[in-house]
């Protein structure tokens, strides 16, 4: 299914949070001690040069995932397995949802442009790449020399992007790049970012909950729910026949220009507290197709003959 | 040349100027501290006498009131002490002493304060609980107590011809040392948000070294409550050493500083000399007073939430 050397290959990857009362209360009260399985069971393979995306609502475990992709928190279960083109290191940058926090406020761009620069590299070169690098995404070399603050959001996701490209990173992680930009500026990014992968190569692993950026960016698409992957495969086959009841749930919510006036399926039910799970598939008390065995047992992710995988009791093939 | 003239234009325009130039009580104030930071500085250039070198006092010249009180000379505008001091020229070189050892102190106070609260807020766990705990502890006793005991222990310890001499410092201590908690929370509040920040997680993906993150990234974000608190603190800090020096537990009469003058003179407040305690007392409320004012308005200025 998978070329045969993916960049990034995740396997059986879980991470749970202790969130129990502290111990003094639980002795007490004697409470149980509880965790939070964040994510949960999730494997899934990016090849270089591609977009794979991850796509699922607040809480469904997105940002945990891509930090433990990042190397910033480590797995409770499973591994990240990394490789680079010729079998070396991969190196990694990312690129965060907030554009204010993701710079040092004190620092001048440049300084943080030039941050993953190899630190043999001499001042006049730094200064060179870092002039280099604010052209590629748009801005002007002067730049260099102001602060965070003297840019808009959207200006300060292209230093951002600038600092990822100077760290020559292999992989760059998007954790919602564009979710904090006006919609205008949101384009100018991603094709900013679509521009730079063709002429770079880069691989993109690309976390959003928004479908229409999704479907722009994405080579391969994963859906999550609850800290699990309910569907994995290309990207044009589950746009055009999502087969998981959530995944058709969740595209049933991108507006359709050809016919407003569509019938859209109520969506039951909220989203079960992460600490309170249920027993089988953690999407049937929302699934209009639940069935008796989705309540008692989980589903487990199996391959498809279109090329997808899902994890779902009611889907056949 | 031009390019200092261009950044003290700039300095001139900034925001925090245009305050500066708004509050009238907050230019007083540091009109105020700038004399007297100056007179204090500038004492042996500018006192009228030489007040501790005993050669140039004359016993003739005692308790002589201030220059516009019956008796008062013009050479004496504030009037002299029992030994014949110039009560104004022992201000300015009290002042001296009391603004060095505040500065000493909060300094001291703000090193191990931050680099307590650097610790604690980056390390977490133990280390944290431990350090805040330790604060905690401290707190529950009064500054003035902390500095009472670690003088009396200094005291103790030491032979007298060795009190004498290092009495300056253990001052600087006794009152550094008790004031340091305050700044350990805000440095440790500001170093857990700050760890926390997307720049940080960039920096670690750089393979950055944490301790590299901790000093270029996270510290100069947590040092602007930093400025404002020790702006506050040095005036608490001169005042603990005045009550100190009141006391008889802080500077020497040799080197006397605000507090001490006005022990000096609170003895001789009785026989109708008030003006060798007033005028020392004068100066240290002055002193203390627009430390406040404009630690105050600093705190306003740099409040991003009042902006």
């Amino acid at each position: 299914m998978e070329a045969a050397a993916p960049l990034v290959s995740v396997r059986q990857l879980g991470r749970s949070f202790d969130v129990s009362a502290p111990a003094i209360q639980r002795l007490l009260t004697g409470s149980p001690r509880r965790s939070v399985r964040a994510v949960d069971d999730v494997s899934f393979a990016v090849d270089p040069g591609t977009t794979f995306a991850i796509v699922g609502e607040s809480g469904c475990g997105k940002s945990t995932l891509t930090r433990l992709v990042a190397g910033l928190d480590s797995p409770t279960e499973g591994e990240v397995r990394l490789r680079g083109r010729d079998g070396g290191p991969v190196r990694i940058q990312m690129v965060f949802q907030d554009p204010v926090g993701s710079l040092n406020a004190r620092w001048r761009i440049g300084r943080s442009i030039a941050e993953p620069m190899p630190k043999d590299m001499d001042a006049a070169a730094r200064r060179a790449r870092v002039a280099e690098l604010l052209q590629t995404v748009g801005l002007s070399p002067g730049d260099a020399a102001k602060y965070p603050h003297e840019f808009s959001g959207g200006q300060r996701q292209r230093i951002a992007i600038a600092r990822a490209l100077a760290g020559e990173a292999d992989l760059l992680l998007l954790d919602e790049p564009t979710s904090a930009l006006d919609v205008s500026v949101q384009a100018q990014v991603l094709n900013l970012l679509k521009d730079l992968q063709d002429r770079l190569g880069l691989t993109y692993l690309f976390i959003s909950h928004n479908l229409a950026v999704v479907r722009f960016m994405a080579d391969r698409l994963g859906i999550m729910y609850l800290g699990r992957m309910v569907e994995e495969g290309p990207a044009e086959v589950l746009f055009g026949a999502p087969a998981h009841p959530y995944t058709r749930q969740l595209m049933a919510t991108v507006p359709d220009v050809d016919n407003p006036q569509r019938d859209r399926e109520p969506v039951a039910f909220e989203i079960p507290s992460p600490l309170n799970m249920p027993p089988g598939c953690t999407y049937s008390p929302r699934c209009p197709l639940a069935m008796e065995i989705c309540r008692r047992e989980r589903p487990m992710l199996r391959d498809r003959t279109n090329g997808t995988r899902i994890a779902c009791h009611a889907v056949e093939g | 040349m031009s390019r200092t003239l261009a950044s003290l234009r700039a300095a001139m325009d900034s925001d925090l100027a245009w305050r500066f130039r708004q509050s009238p009580p907050a230019m007083v104030a540091a009109t105020l501290l700038l004399v007297m930071v100056v007179c204090a500085v500038a004492a042996p250039l500018i006192a009228p006498h030489t007040p501790f070198d005993p050669g140039t006092l004359n016993l003739m010249d005692s308790r002589l009131p201030p220059a516009w009180v019956d008796g008062g000379m013009l050479t004496y505008p504030l009037g002299t002490d029992e030994q014949g001091r110039d009560v104004l020229s022992t201000i300015f070189y009290g002042m001296r002493i009391s603004i060095a050892v505040g500065v000493a102190a909060v300094l001291l106070s703000v090193v191990i304060g931050v680099t307590l609260g650097l610790v604690a807020g980056w390390c977490g766990g133990w280390v944290d609980a431990a350090i805040m705990r330790l604060g905690d502890v401290q707190l529950s006793f009064p500054t003035i107590m902390i500095a009472f005991f670690i003088d009396g222990v200094a005291k103790a310890v030491m032979p007298p011809d060795l009190r004498e001499m290092t009495r300056f410092y253990v001052v600087i201590f006794a009152i550094g040392i008790a004031d340091w908690v305050q700044f350990a929370r805000t440095v440790r509040a500001a170093t857990m948000i700050e760890k926390n920040k997307d720049y940080a997680a960039a920096a670690r993906l750089s393979r950055v070294p944490g301790l590299k993150i901790l000093f270029a990234h996270v510290l100069p974000n947590t040092l602007g409550p930093v400025i404002i608190l020790a702006t506050l603190g040095l005036g608490v800090a001169i005042l603990t050493e005045a009550i100190l020096s009141f006391l008889g537990l802080g500077m020497p009469p040799t080197q006397p500083s605000l507090g001490a003058l006005i022990r000096v003179g609170n003895d001789l407040l009785l026989s109708g000399e008030w003006w060798i305690s007033m005028f020392p007392g004068l100066a240290l409320v002055l002193l203390v007073l627009s430390v406040n004012i404009f630690g105050d308005w600093l705190r306003d200025a740099l409040n991003p939430r009042l902006k």
